[in-house]
């Protein structure tokens, strides 16, 4: 038994050495290898709704999208800020009602009320976390997740926009390719752009944050200006669906300050591949529908849901994208020790 | 007068129902967001031995209670030890749980149900008629409270428990199992979860949406009094327990609920340690 061990070993693809630096132009397969996997993305989110089969599914797509953008938007601040926000649903919450109020009391149509609510609400959320960024870990997290809970209860209370029913009746977009595009292209648009921001000097700044604080501290930055910073460009991502959450069903209401806008992207998170940014993207697309496909079952698909959810933490917690991203730039074999 | 005494029932409901919580985060720093659900599974569980299988209500209450803690201890044996450690995935993982068991308890019991009050009388103190069930609580929670305290100063397990929360190296150095006493303290909790359930829910109907409620509260007080302590846990109880009965006397009940996310909310932004803990101190924890 002893002679036969073997263990696998994992190499990178001489091309993904090549690609690495300018070298990378120097022929089109090396091109082809960095071009392809960003073409099929991009391209396959472009394509998706032209090849569903029905309305239901278009509409689908569009619940996908939001819970796509605030899974971006987690694993923005988890893996490269260092801060666990489970707060989803208040960036829901805040961005709907300042669009629906916008909407309804001042008349103004969707095409200025989605960057009203979008900055504004952005604004708002930052502010209300802001007392919170010296906060760290469990401590973070447990206030995010009360912040929603409290704002239901305070509309709830106060009865202000329109109470428990919310605010129905307001603008929707002009059709289902709207709804679709919109939100796959303010997908695309985020992804990429956060994919730059993590490499440019903020980006180090915050990855620096979230390794040790102290040091960047010590560096003579402020770090809550950067925690700042980095609160208002996810709480923008959030506040942009939940925007476009009421202006696709036309109505909102509590039930946007929801559990699910803080749970959902934590699963597509989980199960996409934390750290990749895309993973979660990928994970979106893949719960989502998933849930639709479940949706006979009733409430047992949440179970099934959190089940995957633990059996990825548990068993595969380096995601999907992770693995995927392994076995496209390196290649494995068995060799004897 | 009748708020005062109201107000004590309520605190030590508050207390009864958090001390597990803190108690599991105060040995083994994990954060169980599953608390809730094994509160009403515990429910449940006596609901179905008492209805279904028509054991004696003694005997029933006894039984879920021993399995509540076997699932607390299997949960962690079998999934919280993989993830020990990793902030994020511990929050998500016993979360994740907490929510299958609950939803998966919807699924099951769809309808009203309820278990019987221990003795279904009414007795008049200073003046105050109160039913005698919420008296119980407060014996039940002397008992549990008094019972914690002895076993954690006097028995070897129990000082295991408290050496791993005070400092886990050195006190793994002498050979306590910090596995074994995670495991402990989660089957502790969880069984002091149940002992919760069984005492608090013949007030009422037994719904999933308590346990949402339920995992509130309990995190609210141990944030209130400070995560992991155990003076602050019993502060922290009073302090919601009371807030909660002026603010429905004074403001109007629907404010009960703001009352328990604002006191989180200010209290973490004020104190984050809470108002009796001592964050990054070898303090005694549990």
């Amino acid at each position: 038994m002893e002679s036969t061990a073997r263990r696998k070993e994992r190499l990178d693809r001489g091309i993904k050495v090549r690609t690495s630096g300018i070298y990378s132009v120097s022929s089109l397969r090396e091109i082809a290898y960095l071009v392809v996997p960003r073409a099929v993305l991009i391209l396959g989110l472009l394509i998706l709704p032209l090849v569903l089969p029905n309305r239901y599914w278009q509409r689908v797509i569009c619940r996908t999208g939001v819970i796509a953008l605030l899974a971006l938007g987690f694993d923005f601040l988890a893996d490269y800020v260092g801060i666990i926000s489970l707060g989803g649903a208040l960036f829901i919450g805040v961005g709907g009602y300042v669009a629906g109020v916008s909407n309804a009391w001042l008349g103004l149509p969707p095409a200025l009320t989605i960057p009203i609510a979008t900055l504004v609400g952005a604004v708002i959320c930052t502010l209300l976390l802001l007392p919170c960024l010296p906060l760290r870990g469990i401590y973070f997290a447990i206030i995010t997740l009360m912040y929603p809970l409290v704002l239901h209860r305070i509309i709830e209370a106060l009865h202000i926009f329109g109470g428990t029913e919310g605010i129905s009746g307001l603008a929707t977009f002009p059709n289902i390719w709207v709804d679709q595009y919109l939100v796959i292209v303010v997908i695309l648009v985020a992804l990429f752009g956060l994919r730059r921001l993590v490499n440019e000097d903020i980006g180090l700044v915050l990855h620096g944050i979230k390794d040790n604080d102290q040091a960047v501290r010590a560096s003579g930055m402020n770090i809550t200006w950067y925690k700042a910073r980095a609160v208002f460009i996810t709480a923008a991502i959030g506040c942009f669906a939940g925007a476009y959450l009421t202006h696709l069903y036309g109505l909102v209401g509590i039930s946007m300050f929801s559990l699910d806008f803080s749970i959902l992207p934590i699963a597509a998170f989980v199960v996409g591949g934390p750290g990749t940014l895309v993973g979660p993207v990928l994970g979106a697309f893949i719960l989502t529908p998933l849930t639709e496909v479940l949706r006979e079952i009733g409430t047992l698909r949440i179970v099934v849901y959190c089940l995957v959810l633990v059996a990825f933490i548990v068993f595969k917690p380096e995601g999907l994208m992770k693995y995927f991203q392994r076995k496209y730039h390196q290649f494995e074999r068995w060799i004897k020790v | 007068m009748s708020t005062l005494i109201y107000g004590i029932v309520n605190s030590l409901i508050f207390l009864l129902i958090a001390v597990g919580f803190t108690l599991v985060y105060g040995v083994s720093r994990l954060p169980n967001f599953a608390h809730g659900a094994l509160y009403i599974l515990t429910g449940f569980m006596t609901w179905v031995f008492l209805n279904t299988l028509g054991l004696p209500y003694a005997l029933s209450i006894v039984l879920s209670i021993i399995i509540t803690a076997l699932v607390g201890a299997v949960i962690y044996r079998f999934i919280f030890i993989r993830v020990r450690g990793m902030e994020a995935s511990e929050i998500i993982a016993s979360f994740a749980i907490g929510l299958a068991i609950m939803e998966g308890l919807r699924r099951g019991f769809a309808g009203q149900f309820a278990i019987p009050e221990f003795i279904d009388e009414m007795v008049v103190i200073f003046g105050v008629p109160i039913h005698m069930q919420r008296l119980i609580i407060i014996g039940v929670a002397l008992v549990v409270v008094a019972f914690l305290w002895i076993f954690t100063h006097y028995t070897k397990i129990g000082l295991a428990l408290r050496a791993i929360a005070q400092h886990e190296r050195a006190a793994m150095m002498l050979g306590i199992d910090s596995d074994l006493t995670a495991i402990v303290s989660l089957a502790l909790g969880s069984a002091v979860a149940g002992v919760a359930a069984v005492a608090i829910l013949p007030l009422g109907l037994i719904t999933v949406d308590t346990g949402y409620n339920v995992l509130t509260y309990a995190i609210a007080v141990s944030i209130v009094g400070g995560l992991g302590s155990w003076t602050g846990a019993v502060i922290g109880a009073f302090v919601l327990g009371f807030g909660q009965i002026l603010t429905a006397r004074f403001i109007g009940p629907q404010w009960q609920m703001v009352v328990v996310f604002g006191a989180i909310i200010v209290v973490l932004l004020v104190r984050p340690s809470g108002l009796f803990g001592k964050q990054k101190e070898l303090e005694e924890r549990v």
